[in-house]
């Protein structure tokens, strides 16, 4: 599914990542934690592919391909969705207009016809169902006027929406209340299926109380420090980061 | 446009009268370049007008003479050589290419994204033999629809001669010469135009479109139009279409006069795309235009505009609200790319009780252009509790553009509650990002963004005619972020 390579990125002339791998494979959960400023959203951003960051060095492999200067609309048609940490208004473009307009420009890209409004209005109906989003919120322009939870629903809502084949959920958990965070969980685990992978960013391990995750990897430093299993989560939650931070120390 | 500069076009329009042998005609139908009292009675009998309009001309001439022309607005060109333009030529030949074949690439392709019919597009470039056929029948029927309910809806000219105590009456009352340089010009020398006119209580059954008057191809140059809604009636009025529209004459002074009598409606839509210059400010067409309606007691007018053409636009549709409750109403998108500069809004003249106006102006200014909304509000002494919103909202599409603002308010009843909102925006590269994480491409993101921006303005617009003025902006923006 993914495969990244000793990647190095930086922004302006900021080294972020520096040196980072990670394997994902279809049907993995992989939650990504640690502390401020460790490179978490760069990383998301740079598997994206977000013009601000540059790759100096290493790969980024999805589905075989390397992807590393591929456009970021060509990466999400072709299956990697980013749920964002700070979702963007866009003012009078209504949600249902919007996805559609996206949902029939990746059916265009692989030689698919554009989705029946009938269809696409049952498809809006399911899966607004799924996440508890208002039915309202969907013909609303774009997070105009959302709160916090509204538009964090709004992006698991758009996940389920366009299907995809890799999703990111970047901090998708902050700001979350425990009902709004049960909610995007269950969206999120119901979208779960063999064939795709998720990539869950946070900060928190509660998060990962509801979205059980395979793997378990530590960012530090623009690099993955430790992976494990579902309980490193639990160890970090205890410890805090600063053990990490003394392991990593001799290598610096 | 890339790749067809004014030159060319020009070079197009000498190879085609060749072409197209109007020699004799055309010879025999211009006038020689200059103005004077002389040339002034040459148009008018040429057009066999009444003495009455002569005399217009003449005295809109000698005012015209005496004015000086403005050049308090935020833009910068070459003034034009008043003495070197022919102010009579033979009607334009509506066809202007040999056939479908000769017509420019660029501009089919243009036509084709804007989703204008095939029928459509050779009826535009003229090229339709068999379609000018079906769009006089169209047009048959159209009229004797509308001469059922007692509607006029003619060429200016047949309007003089069909109707002149109508124009002789309305003609000047709300642009008169004196107005402003280009108003007398205009008044000395205006070509052709339309004339409407809405009896008492009717509500015209469809929206009346010049594209549909084939008598008159294309726009003059010095059009004059002027549309009157009697008591009680309603109009909704479109001007302009979406496709690009290329003309030899640089300088276009149009006036535009709408009256609405007491409690009646007028709607006026423009689309407006002529031709902007190249990518280098090279040629285009100057915009010089003044619209403006008179509103009798409970009427309404509400001008709604897309201008994304023309080298040059510098217009004001505004509303004298003279009658008791009436209430104008505009709403605006002006886009600026590459060189164009645009200096557009309103005036909104509160002279009766209770009057209402509103004024949502959207600019969107890319390349190089810049983009001033300039805008008065006034509020008279005798308009007791008046009332004004405007918006104006900017958006900036590149770091080498700009965008401002001239709003003026000018209050003398202490009654009068006006607010004004302006924000200025630059798009934003996360909008974009966020946009094309879920598959979009730029331009489609950039189409979606700017299309929201404008829904206000877009949803006031008739259904059709906002569907095509969508795609004209996604269109006229294209590569444009920076």
């Amino acid at each position: 599914m993914l495969s990244i390579k000793n990647l190095h990125a930086k922004i302006e002339d900021k080294e972020i990542l520096k040196g980072l791998n990670l394997e994902v494979k279809p049907g993995e959960v992989h939650a990504i934690m640690g502390p401020n400023g460790s490179g978490k959203s760069t990383l998301s951003s740079v598997i994206a592919g977000h013009e601000d960051y540059e790759i100096t060095e290493g790969e980024i492999i999805y589905q075989g391909k390397l992807i590393n200067e591929e456009a970021v609309e060509d990466r999400a048609r072709e299956g990697i969705f980013l749920a964002f940490q700070y979702p963007i208004e866009i003012p009078g473009v209504s949600n249902i207009n919007f996805l559609r307009a996206a949902l029939n420009e990746i059916r265009q890209s692989k030689g698919e016809k554009d989705i029946s409004a009938k269809e696409f209005m049952q498809r809006v109906r399911d899966k607004s169902k799924l996440v508890d989003l208002d039915q309202s919120l969907a013909s609303r322009s774009v997070n105009e006027g959302f709160s916090g939870g509204e538009k964090k629903r709004n992006e698991i809502f758009q996940m389920a929406m366009l299907e995809p084949t890799l999703a990111i959920l970047d901090e998708t958990d902050s700001g979350l209340d425990i009902d709004a965070l049960k909610v995007v969980a269950k969206g999120v685990n119901a979208l779960k299926t063999k064939d795709n992978s998720t990539i869950v960013i946070t900060h928190y391990q509660r998060l990962l109380d509801y979205i059980v995750p395979d793997f378990v990897h530590v960012l530090f430093d623009g690099k993955i420090v430790k992976s494990g299993d579902k309980s490193l989560a639990l160890e970090l939650e205890e410890k805090g980061y600063d053990w990490i931070k003394e392991i990593n120390v001799p290598s610096l | 446009m890339a790749g067809y500069t004014e030159d060319e076009l020009k070079e197009d329009l000498k190879q085609q009268d060749y072409k197209f042998g109007f020699v004799s005609d055309i010879e025999s139908d211009k006038i020689q370049k200059g103005l004077n009292e002389d040339v002034i009675r040459l148009i008018s009998s040429k057009k066999e007008e009444p003495n009455w309009l002569l005399e217009y001309r003449l005295k809109a001439f000698q005012i015209w003479k005496e004015m000086t022309e403005p050049n308090w607005a935020h833009i910068k060109y070459k003034k034009p050589e008043f003495q070197d333009i022919a102010y009579y030529s033979a009607p334009k030949q509506t066809k202007k290419y040999e056939s479908w074949d000769d017509v420019d690439p660029e501009m089919k392709e243009t036509m084709k994204k804007l989703g204008i019919s095939m029928e459509e597009q050779k009826r535009l470039t003229g090229t339709a033999v068999d379609f000018v056929m079906d769009s006089v029948s169209v047009a048959t029927s159209f009229k004797d629809k509308l001469n059922e309910l007692g509607i006029i809806f003619c060429s200016f000219s047949e309007a003089v001669k069909e109707h002149p105590k109508l124009v002789k009456k309305y003609l000047g009352t709300v642009v008169p010469a004196t107005d402003n340089f280009y108003a007398a010009l205009n008044s000395a020398v205006f070509s052709d135009g339309s004339f409407c006119y809405i009896p008492k209580g009717v509500r015209c059954p469809m929206e009346l479109s010049t594209y549909f008057r084939i008598n008159e191809g294309g726009t003059g140059q010095f059009e004059r139009t002027l549309v009157i809604a009697d008591e009680s009636s309603y109009v909704s009025y479109l001007e302009g279409c979406t496709a690009p529209q290329r003309d030899e004459n640089q300088l276009h002074a149009a006036i535009v006069e709408l009256i609405a009598l007491d409690e009646a409606e007028i709607k006026y839509s423009t689309v407006q795309n002529w031709y902007p210059g190249d990518k280098n400010g090279v040629g285009g067409i100057y915009n010089f235009v003044t619209k403006r309606g008179m509103c009798h007691t409970r009427s309404k007018i509400s001008w709604t505009q897309v201008e994304t053409g023309s080298a040059i636009t510098w217009k004001y549709p505004s509303c004298v609200l003279r009658g008791d409750y009436s209430i104008g109403e505009f709403y605006s998108v002006a886009v600026t790319n590459n060189y164009q500069q645009a200096d557009t809004g309103s005036k909104m003249i509160h002279l009766g009780k209770g009057t209402k106006s509103t004024i949502i102006s959207k600019g969107i200014s890319s390349g190089k252009s810049h983009n001033s909304y300039r805008g008065l509000v006034q509020i008279n002494k005798r308009a007791k509790n008046a009332r004004n919103f405007t918006q104006c909202d900017s958006l900036l599409m590149t770091d080498t553009c700009g965008a401002h603002t001239f709003p003026y308010i000018e209050c003398k009843n202490s009654s009068a509650q006006i607010e004004h909102e302006a924000t200025t925006s630059k798009i934003g590269e996360d909008q974009l990002f966020y946009c094309q994480q879920r598959g979009l491409s730029e331009e489609k993101a950039i189409g979606l963004i700017v299309n929201g921006y404008c829904k206000e303005v877009l949803d006031k617009m008739p259904m059709e005619f906002a569907v095509e003025a969508r795609k004209l902006l996604t269109l006229s923006l294209e590569n444009s972020v920076g």
